[in-house]
C-alpha cells in the first residue's frame, strides 16, 4: 500500500479533473478494486436475459413517480366535500384520499400523467418479473449457485403483488374498496385469529378510519423499503455469479462469453432504462387507466358490475370464485372453508414455486455448479410443471374474470364457473402431459438432426428410379450445441439386502426420490443424446439417407 | 442424506472440462467444442461512411429527444389543463396528458434508442470470454474460517459459561414481546360487534336515495328498494360507512304465495320482505335482481340467492343464506324493524358459530 505521494506512476498536478476525482475516492471508498473486477465485467447477450431488466426499469420507475405522488396525496379518510373541478362529483362527500387523487388528476398539470406512469409501471413490473421468473425457470437458471437468487426473486414478486394491492387501494374509490373488503371477508375466514387481524388491521370494524393511512405507510415506505433491499441484493448476486449462458462454441461452464459492461452494456442497459420509461410514458399517454373519477368514492353499501383487481390478482379472485362455499359450523364457531381454503391455496402455490429448486436439486442430487442454461426441451418433466403451473394459472384468470366471459361472449355464468371447477383439475394434467410429448419429440428432431444432418430442401432422384431428399450434415458447432446438455441416469435405491443377507431399511423419503428421479429421467422421460460412436458409425459406414 | 447421494461416476462429466479451447474440427470428437467462432465484421466496421450513417442517426435521436423535451415544457405552459381533445381512435382525452405523455415518451425513447442503435453499430461488438471461479471456498479457506469460528467462540466462552448464554438467549427472546405489546391498541377487540347492527324494534326504514321513511305502497313489485335505518345520516357522521357496512338492506315485494319459506312469510309484511345487503361471502353489497325468479346476485363473485326461499344459496361461493329483517308497520304506516338482524350479517368469521 504505497501512497500517492510516493507513487512515482502518478504524478497528481497533470491528470485530468476526472482522473484526480477517481483517485481521491479510491484513496477513501477504495473504488479502484470494484472497478478492476467490474468495469470490463462480460454479460451474455440473449433476448431473453433482458425481461429482468424490464423489472428493474420499471421498479425505478415506480419510485421515482411514486415520491412525486407522494407531494400531493393525503393519505387521510376524513370526510370532505368535493369542490374541486370535475363537475359530475361537485357536492359530493368524499375521504380526503379521493378528494387528492382527484386534485392530482384534474388541476396538477402532468399529476395524471405521473398517476398512470405510476400504475402501468406497475402492471409491467409484476408482468416483467412473471416472464422473467419463466425464463428462470424453464432454462434451468434458479439451479446452484442461484437458489438464493431465485429466493430474493420470488419474494420481490409477492411483496410486488401486495405493493400493488395497496397502492390501488389507497384512492379509496368504489372500486379499490370493494378489493379491500374482499381482503376483509378474507381475513375474517382465517380461523381463530382472523376476527382479531380483521380488528387490528382496520382499527376496529370495516371500513373504519385508519386503513388508508396504514396502507400508505406499508406501500411507500414498509414493503417498498424491503423490496429496495432484495433488488440490490439481486443484483449483487447477479454480478457475483456472473451470468448464466446458453451452450454453444466456446461456452463452457467455466466461462462467461459476451460483451463488456464498458462500454455496451453500459449503453445497451443504460439506454434500455430510458427505451422502457419512454414506452411506459406513451402508453400512460394514449391508454387511460383507473379512472377513479368515473368510478367514484367508496360506499361500503355500493358496488358496480364488472369489478375487477388488477391482473396479478386474478389467480387470487379466480380461486375464491370457483370455490364453492363451503361452510362447517361446529361448537359456536364456524370454519369458512369456502374462502380459507382459496387463501390456503394461493399460499401453498406460492411456497411451491418459492422451493421448487430445492427440489429438483434434491432429486437429481447435483451438487455442482450450473451455469449454462438448458433448454426447456432438453428438462422435459421441469418444462411440463412449467407448463402446467401456467395453464392453471390461465384457469383462473378465466374463473377470476367470469362474469366479463360471460358479459362479452354471452355465456352462462353457471357454465363458466362449472367449467372452471372442473379445468381446475383436468386442465394442468393434460398440459403436463401434451408439453412433455412435445419436448421429447424435439428431442428426437434434435437427435435425429446429429445424426442424420438437416433437411436441405434438395431432391435427388437415383440411378434406379427412387427419389431421396439430401441431408446435410451439421458443422461442428451445431453438433456441439445440440448435445452439449447433461443426461441425468435415474437413481436407484440400490440393493436392499446387504452381503451378510441382512434386509436394509428403505426409508420413505429414499423411494420417492428415486421414484420423483424416475419420472424426471427414467425411461420414456427423457430421449438419449447421440453419441460420437453413433454419429460415427451412421456418417461412416452407410452414408447419408 | 448422505445415504441418498448420487456417486460421482453417475453423474455426467464435468460441463466443460472435458472440452478445453479446441480450434481445429476434432476428427476423434466431432461433438467437441470448436471453441469461439471467429469475430465476423459488421459494415461499420468496415465501411467508414456506414459508420458515419450511424453516427449521424445515433446523432438524430439524441436531438429529437431535446425537440421533445422542449414540446414537454411548451405543453405544460400554453395546454389549459381542462382542455379536451379527440384523437382518433382514442376518443376525448385530456390534450395536457397526451401531449405531455407523447412528448416525455419520445425524449426518454429516443435517448435510449440513441444509446442502443451506438451500442449495436458503433462499439466493438467482438466477444470475449471472463473465466468462472467457483463460488464456494477452497479447502484452505473453509478450514481456517472454521477455526477462527472455532477460536472466536472459545475465547467468548460461551459454551464454558451457559448461564451467560441461557439468560442472554431468555433475554433476546422476551425483548420483542414489548413490541408485540405496542400492537394491541391498532384496533379494538371484535368482542360482539359484528353481531349487531343500527337495526333496532321501531327503526324506521329509510330509502337509501331520496331519504325518505317507506310505506308499504312505496315498494312495488318487481323492484329492488335500497334501505337504510332511520337516523343514519351520512354527512358530518364519522361511523356513517362503518354503520351502512352493517346496516344495508334491500327490499322486494313478492306475491305471498309465492313464499317458499315459512320463516320469511312470517317476517314479511304483506309480501315485502327485508334482506341485508351485504353478501355472506366476502361482503360484497349484492346490487342485481331478477324479478321473474326473485333471484339476486352478487357482482363481485356471483354468489346467487333466491328471495322467495329464504335467500339460500343457488349458485357461486357464498356459504350461508342472506340474513333477514323482520319488519313491520308502525302506528303510521311506516316500514318499521321489529328488531335487529338475528344473525351477524356480511362474510362469516370464526366466532360466528
Amino acid at each position: 500500500m504505497s501512497t500517492t505521494a510516493s507513487n512515482p506512476t502518478r504524478s497528481r498536478g497533470k491528470a485530468p479533473a476526472g482522473e484526480k476525482l477517481a483517485d481521491w475516492a479510491d484513496g477513501r471508498l477504495g473504488i479502484y478494486s470494484l472497478a478492476k473486477a467490474n468495469m470490463r465485467k462480460i454479460f451474455p447477450d440473449h433476448w431473453s436475459f433482458m425481461l429482468g431488466e424490464v423489472c428493474l426499469y420499471s421498479f425505478l420507475i415506480i419510485i421515482l413517480t411514486g415520491v412525486y405522488l407522494t407531494l400531493f396525496f393525503h393519505p387521510s379518510m376524513n370526510e370532505v366535500v368535493y369542490h374541486g373541478s370535475y363537475v359530475p362529483l361537485q357536492g359530493q362527500l368524499m375521504s380526503e384520499a379521493f378528494n387528492s387523487t382527484l386534485h392530482i388528476s384534474f388541476e396538477v398539470r402532468g399529476g395524471l400523467l405521473i398517476r398512470q406512469i405510476h400504475h402501468w409501471a406497475a402492471l409491467v413490473f409484476l408482468a416483467g418479473m412473471f416472464v422473467h421468473m419463466m425464463r428462470v425457470f424453464f432454462t434451468g437458471a434458479f439451479r446452484k449457485p442461484r437458489e438464493v437468487n431465485w429466493l430474493f426473486g420470488f419474494l420481490l414478486f409477492v411483496l410486488g403483488m401486495f405493493t400493488g394491492f395497496t397502492g390501488y387501494s389507497l384512492p379509496d374509490d368504489l372500486l379499490s374498496g370493494t378489493g379491500v373488503r374482499f381482503m376483509e371477508g378474507a381475513i375474517l375466514s382465517v380461523p381463530i385469529i382472523g376476527t382479531y387481524i380483521s380488528f387490528f388491521l382496520f382499527g376496529g370494524e370495516f371500513p373504519g378510519h385508519d386503513f388508508v393511512a396504514r396502507f400508505y405507510s406499508i406501500h411507500i415506505l414498509l414493503l417498498p423499503g424491503i423490496m429496495l433491499g432484495l433488488v440490490v441484493g439481486h443484483l449483487i448476486l447477479v454480478f457475483y455469479h456472473k451470468h448464466t449462458q446458453f451452450a454453444g462454441p466456446g461456452k463452457t461452464n467455466n466461462n462467461v462469453v459476451g460483451m463488456p459492461l464498458l462500454p455496451v452494456y453500459m449503453a445497451k442497459a443504460g439506454g434500455f432504462f430510458f427505451l422502457v420509461f419512454g414506452a411506459i410514458a406513451a402508453i400512460a399517454a394514449i391508454a387511460q387507466i383507473n379512472p377513479i373519477w368515473a368510478i367514484g368514492p367508496y360506499r361500503p353499501d355500493q358496488v358496480s358490475t364488472g369489478a375487477q383487481p388488477d391482473w396479478y390478482m386474478g389467480m387470487a379472485e379466480g380461486l375464491i370464485r370457483a370455490m364453492p362455499g363451503w361452510e362447517i359450523n361446529f361448537w359456536g364457531h364456524t370454519l369458512v372453508l369456502g374462502v380459507f381454503i382459496p387463501l390456503v391455496l394461493f399460499g401453498v402455490v406460492l411456497i411451491a414455486i418459492a422451493l421448487y429448486p430445492f427440489i429438483e436439486a434434491w432429486v437429481t442430487g447435483d451438487k455442482r455448479e450450473h451455469h449454462i442454461l438448458d433448454r426447456p426441451r432438453n428438462a422435459p418433466t421441469r418444462t411440463a410443471f412449467g407448463a402446467a403451473w401456467i395453464a392453471w394459472y390461465f384457469v383462473l384468470l378465466v374463473g377470476g374474470g367470469n362474469d366479463l366471459w360471460a358479459t362479452h361472449f354471452h355465456l352462462s355464468i353457471n357454465a363458466i364457473t362449472w367449467f372452471v371447477r372442473i379445468a381446475f383439475f383436468v386442465v394442468p394434467v393434460l398440459t403436463f402431459i401434451v408439453t412433455k410429448r412435445i419436448c421429447l419429440s424435439l428431442q428426437r428432431r434434435d437427435r435425429d438432426k446429429v445424426l442424420h444432418g438437416r433437411e436441405s430442401g434438395i431432391i435427388k432422384r437415383l440411378p434406379h428410379g427412387e427419389f431421396i431428399e439430401v441431408h446435410e450434415p451439421l458443422s461442428q458447432e451445431q453438433l456441439y450445441t445440440l448435445t452439449a446438455h447433461h443426461q441425468y441416469e435415474p437413481v436407484e435405491i440400490g440393493p436392499t439386502v446387504d452381503e451378510n443377507g441382512v434386509e436394509r431399511k428403505v426409508k420413505g423419503t429414499e423411494k420417492l426420490r428415486a421414484k420423483l428421479s424416475r419420472a424426471y429421467y427414467g425411461e420414456g422421460n427423457q430421449i438419449a443424446k447421440p453419441t460420437v460412436e453413433e454419429y460415427k458409425e451412421i456418417t461412416s459406414g452407410h452414408g447419408h439417407h | 442424506m448422505s445415504s441418498q447421494d448420487i456417486p460421482e461416476e453417475k453423474l455426467p462429466a464435468e460441463p466443460g472440462a472435458a472440452h478445453g479451447a479446441v480450434r481445429a474440427a476434432d476428427e476423434e470428437n466431432p461433438f467437441a467444442d470448436p471453441g469461439l467462432p471467429p469475430h465476423e465484421h459488421r459494415i461499420q466496421d468496415i465501411d467508414e461512411r456506414a459508420a458515419k450513417r450511424s453516427e449521424r442517426t445515433v446523432a438524430l435521436l439524441f436531438t429529437v429527444s431535446m425537440l421533445a423535451t422542449l414540446g414537454f415544457i411548451a405543453s405544460y405552459v400554453w395546454i389549459p389543463n381542462d382542455k379536451s381533445v379527440y384523437i382518433f381512435p382514442l376518443g376525448h382525452i385530456s390534450a395536457m396528458n397526451f401531449a405531455l405523455g407523447l412528448t416525455l415518451g419520445v425524449a426518454l425513447f429516443c435517448i435510449g434508442a440513441g444509446a442502443v442503435h451506438w451500442a449495436r453499430t458503433l462499439m466493438s461488438d467482438a466477444e470475449l470470454a471472463d473465466e468462472r471461479h467457483p463460488i464456494e471456498a477452497s479447502p484452505e479457506v473453509r478450514a481456517k474460517v472454521h477455526a477462527d469460528f472455532k477460536q472466536g467462540a472459545k475465547e467468548s466462552a460461551i459454551g464454558r459459561r451457559p448461564l451467560i448464554r441461557n439468560t442472554l438467549l431468555g433475554a433476546l427472546t422476551l425483548v420483542p414481546f414489548s413490541g408485540l405489546f405496542l400492537l394491541r391498541d391498532l384496533g379494538s377487540l371484535p368482542h360482539e360487534k359484528l353481531r349487531h347492527t343500527m337495526w333496532a324494534k321501531g327503526k324506521r326504514l329509510v330509502n337509501m336515495n331520496t331519504n325518505q321513511p317507506l310505506r308499504p305502497e312505496d315498494i312495488t313489485t318487481g323492484s329492488l328498494t335500497f334501505a337504510k335505518p332511520d337516523g343514519l345520516e351520512e354527512e358530518g357522521n364519522e361511523e356513517y360507512q362503518t354503520e351502512i357496512a352493517k346496516a344495508a338492506l334491500m327490499i322486494v315485494r313478492l306475491q305471498p304465495d309465492n313464499i317458499k319459506d315459512k320463516r320469511e312469510l312470517e317476517w314479511s309484511h304483506q309480501g315485502i320482505v327485508a334482506y341485508s345487503k351485504i353478501c355472506t361471502h366476502v361482503g360484497c353489497p349484492i346490487s342485481l335482481y331478477e324479478q321473474q325468479t326473485h333471484h339476486v346476485l352478487c357482482p363481485c363473485h356471483q354468489s346467487t340467492f333466491d328471495l322467495s326461499d329464504g335467500a339460500r344459496v343457488i349458485f357461486g361461493p357464498a356459504g350461508h343464506a342472506l340474513p333477514q329483517l323482520r319488519i313491520g308497520v308502525d302506528s303510521e304506516g311506516y316500514l318499521q324493524a321489529l328488531g335487529d338482524f338475528e344473525e351477524p350479517v356480511g362474510p362469516a368469521f370464526w366466532e360466528r358459530g
